[in-house]
């Protein structure tokens, strides 16, 4: 303080100052040099990192969805395919308000209150940030009004896209079964398969049916377009593109005409068919009544839809076919007679007396023949014809349960045929072993005399005891049954089938082949259980009736159909095959409550094999299947058919 | 004399207050400027000669300035600061609000920011208080000019403007500073201004406090407030050594880098001209920077020595924090790139410093002699 009071030195101060300025100097060329230091970094050192990032928020990487392979019958007729429209899908997380939302895009299109039901339950199931269909199909007038008003709905959009149909609706529901949008369940099963990521963009994945065991096929391989974006996520160019592969096309080995003309032959009745070409597998017609229109659930199911097929005491939902069973009644005759050669336990020219029941020795207990009466003089041939049982109840008394076990195991019974299609049940066989793991309880004698005329413990699928029957119908050469005749792959007009290799062969003697096969051609003729449904067939018709039994009747009482209510009826069962000579055609068919086999069963096997072998579709005839079984059952036919239905 | 021809007394007239080396190394980071607004606005064309205009407006301001002698220059200060200070206050009281803060004043005919008329006004005013008491300068002149310093780059801290009140209170401290502070008194300053952080903490708005934190961890709200920061990054950073090539940076012009005509172009220019461009732009403020301080150097009064300095250093403030907070080592606050950055406001204040420059430069022989 003192100097700069005392004098002014201005040579001083300059120096002082001129320091100062120095000093400035360097702290200017040291936080450049930081500057610099800081640009090495950024642009040398992490140079690739940010170009990394700046790559990254330019370029966004959009999934390509590939269109899902068609699936068609053996000839091509096509039983599910794609078709392009338009689709209002709303973004619920990008829309304020979403109830005044819909009601005022319900002045724009038409918006029905199933729809807003839909739409719910699709909200529910899926994230807020996944655009969800309000409507589909709109209409080109729907979709111009909608567009001239779309500035008033952000995170609304129509939105043109592939729509997956199936044109047999209920005929092939079961078989081919529907797509769905993709759930939280289904994206945790792709994760698991590693298969997620070619489901980027994808909404849909098979369910049930073809549609979901052959998914890995249909679903195709999802393309990628790398899209220059702004920072507003707007594509402003395509950088690079790989284009999706379509789904392969489905082959199936179903015949769609012989389908349809199945499921009508059923009228009114329910139940399941299943017909299989003996000599390789083939599946030519798989029928499960009713069906459900599988179109409604594509893009999910409204809830009163949804409500009528869940509560309707058909269970349209249940796939019979597949899922369906049923004890296998009179139909285990020709493989128990079968047994019973093989075992030697008993010859073709074996003979009992038929007084009308079976009783066990040191039993007073009367298992009786379905005929009061009894059939009278019975060799196995007449056994298969007339579906005696006293003789079943002996021979499989004499044969035991685990003979029986055996033998029919090896036709499939009691396991799954391996048919491609899921959620397949296995039936039941019984045994021994089984009832002790089962019941922790000892066979009984009794249990073996119902098991012989297949109201025992056994269950079969009509999908196993079609298979059964072909196996029997092709001498004991087994091919697994199977719905894909061939994958087609993407554009590929390749039409060779591939050849298909026997899974096993039971070695079965030809000669009781044969007598089994000639007794079963019996049955359709005069005389036989199903002499009605067989008469005037051009071909050797083969097949065996059956009845499974929904309610048991005590002994002493007489089973009346008019009696029971019509639930409570027996399921009716046929077995077929024809040309027996050199069978084509292999099938089970069950119509649940339809009474006896012979009346109800069998002609609707006769219509699927004459149109089979002969190309003869039936006559418009509303009279015969159509009719409700009410009073048609228990009627006697004109033939001789059974009056009354097979009982013990 | 009369016989003498026009033209070129009046070229003389016109140029002999101009620094030609400022004026051309001027003159080429203006045209720098312009090239890269063309691609920081996608090549419009009507931005780029609005920014035209406003350099023209500025390089008249700065034209005028150079052409005022010293001590007119020095009679301005206390009226200007005066001026500046109820403009401040009546901001404070009636300013207009956009975005949060408060810097606006209508006047009637426009509507203005005094703000920017004290980036100016405070060094003038305190070199024209050191110059007045040069003779006899004790501690309590500096504490006095201090105080010319602290009044309006409070009222401009509460605006909320942080980028301005920065820069104010940097020229403030050059001018402290080179007036010959005291080492100690800085030290108990710097001290005391730790201690105080706290303090100063508490009084900043919440979205300042957060452009601090993002500074430290930009990630920690990428979409958020830590935008601007990494989006500055990245295309700093993608530029690489040679950058992506003029009008081909991604960040740019895919709409990613937010402010990109104004506080954000240096991340523009650094995306598409690469460290090469970053190391030409820096050689090139060091250029004018240096003629400052060679300017600053010979300066022949107080006063002058004082102007030049604090004007110099400030114009590297303005570069150093704008470069830094595009690059991430400063936190965002709001500073334009100075001669590059969309903007007239800025641009005339800034060139009224170099015509100040200019005219110190120019008019030394006429006050010596």
């Amino acid at each position: 303080m003192k100097h700069r009071v005392e004098l002014k030195n201005t040579q001083r101060e300059i120096y002082y100052f001129r320091l100062r300025l120095a000093l400035s100097i360097a702290f200017v060329l040291v936080l450049l040099f930081l500057l610099l230091t800081r640009f090495l970094y950024l642009q040398v050192v992490k140079h690739s990192h940010y170009q990394t990032l700046a790559e990254n928020n330019r370029i966004s990487v959009v999934p390509i969805v590939p269109n899902r392979g068609l699936i068609v019958d053996r000839n091509g007729v096509i039983l599910a395919h794609n078709y392009s429209g338009y689709t209002l899908e709303i973004v619920p997380n990008k829309v304020a308000d979403l109830e005044s939302t819909i009601d005022q895009l319900a002045q724009l299109v038409d918006i029905q209150p199933k729809d807003r039901k839909r739409f719910k339950k699709l909200q529910a199931e899926s994230h807020n940030f996944e655009s969800l269909p309000i409507r589909n199909r709109l209409n080109d007038e729907e979709v111009a009004r909608f567009a001239a008003q779309s500035y008033r709905f952000p995170g609304v959009e129509v939105k043109a896209r592939l729509f997956r149909e199936y044109p047999y609706n209920e005929q092939t529901s079961h078989l081919i079964g529907y797509i769905g949008r993709i759930n939280d369940s289904d994206i945790q099963q792709l994760e698991d398969d590693e298969i997620a990521s070619n489901y980027l963009g994808s909404d849909y994945i098979g369910k049930t049916g073809i549609e979901q065991s052959y998914e890995n096929e249909l679903h195709g391989t999802t393309g990628v377009e790398q899209m220059e974006v702004d920072a507003g996520g707007r594509g402003v160019r395509v950088l690079s593109r790989t284009p999706p592969l379509s789904g392969n096309t489905l082959v199936l080995t179903l015949d769609a005409k012989l389908q349809e003309i199945a499921d009508q032959a059923f009228g009114n009745f329910r139940g399941a068919l299943v017909a299989i070409d003996p000599t390789n597998g083939e599946v030519l017609a798989f029928v499960s009544r009713p069906g459900y229109d599988p179109n409604l659930f594509i893009d999910g199911i409204d809830e009163d839809s949804w409500n009528e097929l869940n509560d309707s005491p058909d269970v349209p939902l249940n796939n019979r076919a597949l899922r369906g069973q049923y004890p296998l009644g009179s139909t285990i005759k020709p493989f128990m007679a079968l047994a019973g050669l093989h075992y030697g336990i008993r010859s073709p020219g074996y003979t009992i007396s038929d007084p009308g029941y079976y009783t066990l020795a040191g039993s007073s207990h009367h298992y009786r023949d379905w005929k009061k009466g009894g059939h009278g003089m019975v060799d196995m041939f007449k056994s298969i014809v007339v579906s005696c049982d006293t003789y079943y109840y002996g021979l499989a008394v004499e044969l035991g349960i685990d003979n029986m076990y055996n033998f029919l195991s090896q036709f499939g019974f009691g396991k799954k045929t391996g048919i491609d299609l899921e959620g397949e049940t296995s039936g039941l066989m019984p045994s021994q072993e089984w009832k002790m793991k089962r019941y922790k309880q000892k066979w009984y004698g009794g249990d073996t005399v119902s098991a012989g005329i297949g109201q025992g413990y056994d269950l079969t699928t009509p999908m196993q005891l079609a298979f059964a029957t072909a196996v029997l119908a092709n001498d004991g050469v087994g091919y697994r049954p199977h719905l894909v005749r061939q994958v087609r792959h993407g554009g590929s007009k390749d039409t060779a089938i591939p050849e298909v290799k026997p899974e096993f062969n039971l070695n079965l003697n030809p000669e009781h082949v044969a007598l089994i096969k000639s007794a079963m051609v019996a049955v359709t003729r005069p005389g036989g259980t199903a002499a009605q449904a067989g008469a005037g067939a051009s071909y050797a018709f083969a097949g065996k009736t059956g009845t499974a039994q929904v309610v048991g009747i005590k002994q002493g009482e007489k089973y009346n159909a008019s009696q029971l209510s019509e639930r409570n009826r027996d399921h009716a069962w046929f077995i077929a095959f024809a040309p027996a000579d050199k069978p084509r055609i292999a099938l089970a068919v069950l119509a649940e409550n339809g009474g006896h086999g012979g009346t109800v069963a069998a002609p609707i096997a006769r219509k699927v094999m004459d149109y089979y072998l002969l190309g003869k579709a039936p006559k418009p005839d509303p009279a015969s299947p159509s009719a409700r079984a009410q009073s048609g059952v228990a009627t006697a036919g004109a033939t001789g058919a059974v009056e009354e239905p097979e009982h013990d | 004399m009369i016989k003498q021809p026009l033209w070129p007394i009046l070229k003389r007239r016109l140029i002999l207050h101009l620094d030609p080396i400022l004026l051309l190394a001027l003159g080429m980071m203006l045209m720098a400027g312009l090239i890269v607004l063309f691609s920081a606005t996608d090549g419009n064309w009507g931005r780029v000669m609005a920014q035209a205009a406003n350099i023209l407006v500025a390089l008249t301001c700065m034209w005028l300035v150079a052409n005022i002698p010293l001590h007119y220059l020095m009679r301005t200060a206390m009226p200007m600061y005066a001026l500046g200070m109820v403009l401040l206050i009546g901001v404070a009281l009636f300013g207009e609000v956009s975005h949060g803060a408060r810097r606006w004043l209508n006047i009637g005919v426009a509507t203005i920011q005094p703000s920017e008329l004290m980036k100016i006004a405070v060094p003038l005013m305190m070199a024209w208080y050191f110059e007045k008491n040069e003779a006899t300068l004790t501690l309590k002149n500096y504490f006095f000019a201090a105080l010319l310093l602290l009044l309006p780059v409070g009222l401009i801290a509460r605006q909320p403007d942080l980028g301005t009140a920065v820069l104010i209170s940097a020229s403030g401290f050059y001018v402290l500073f080179l007036a010959g502070l005291s080492w100690r008194v800085m030290g108990v300053m710097f001290v005391a201004a730790l201690a105080s952080a706290p303090v100063l903490w508490s009084l900043l708005h919440d979205y300042q406090k957060h452009r601090i934190m993002m500074l430290l961890d930009p990630s920690q709200d990428a979409l958020g407030k830590g935008y601007h920061t990494i989006q500055g990054m990245i295309a700093v950073g993608s530029g690489g050594v040679l950058g992506k090539g003029y009008l081909n940076g991604t960040q740019t012009h895919l709409d990613f880098l937010p402010e990109r005509t104004t506080d954000f172009i240096f991340a523009v220019y650094s995306e598409e001209f690469g460290l090469l461009g970053n190391i030409i732009l820096l050689a090139m403020f060091l250029f004018i920077i240096g003629r400052g301080f060679i300017i600053t150097a010979n300066a022949s009064t107080y006063f002058t020595r004082l102007m030049a300095g604090s004007i110099t250093l400030t114009f590297f403030t303005y570069a150093f924090v704008n470069m830094g907070m595009v690059s991430g080592i400063l936190p965002v606050v709001g500073v334009p790139l100075p001669l590059v950055s969309y903007g007239g406001t800025s641009m005339v204040t800034l060139l009224l410093g170099f015509g100040m420059l200019m005219s110190i430069h120019t008019h030394k022989t006429l006050v010596q002699t």
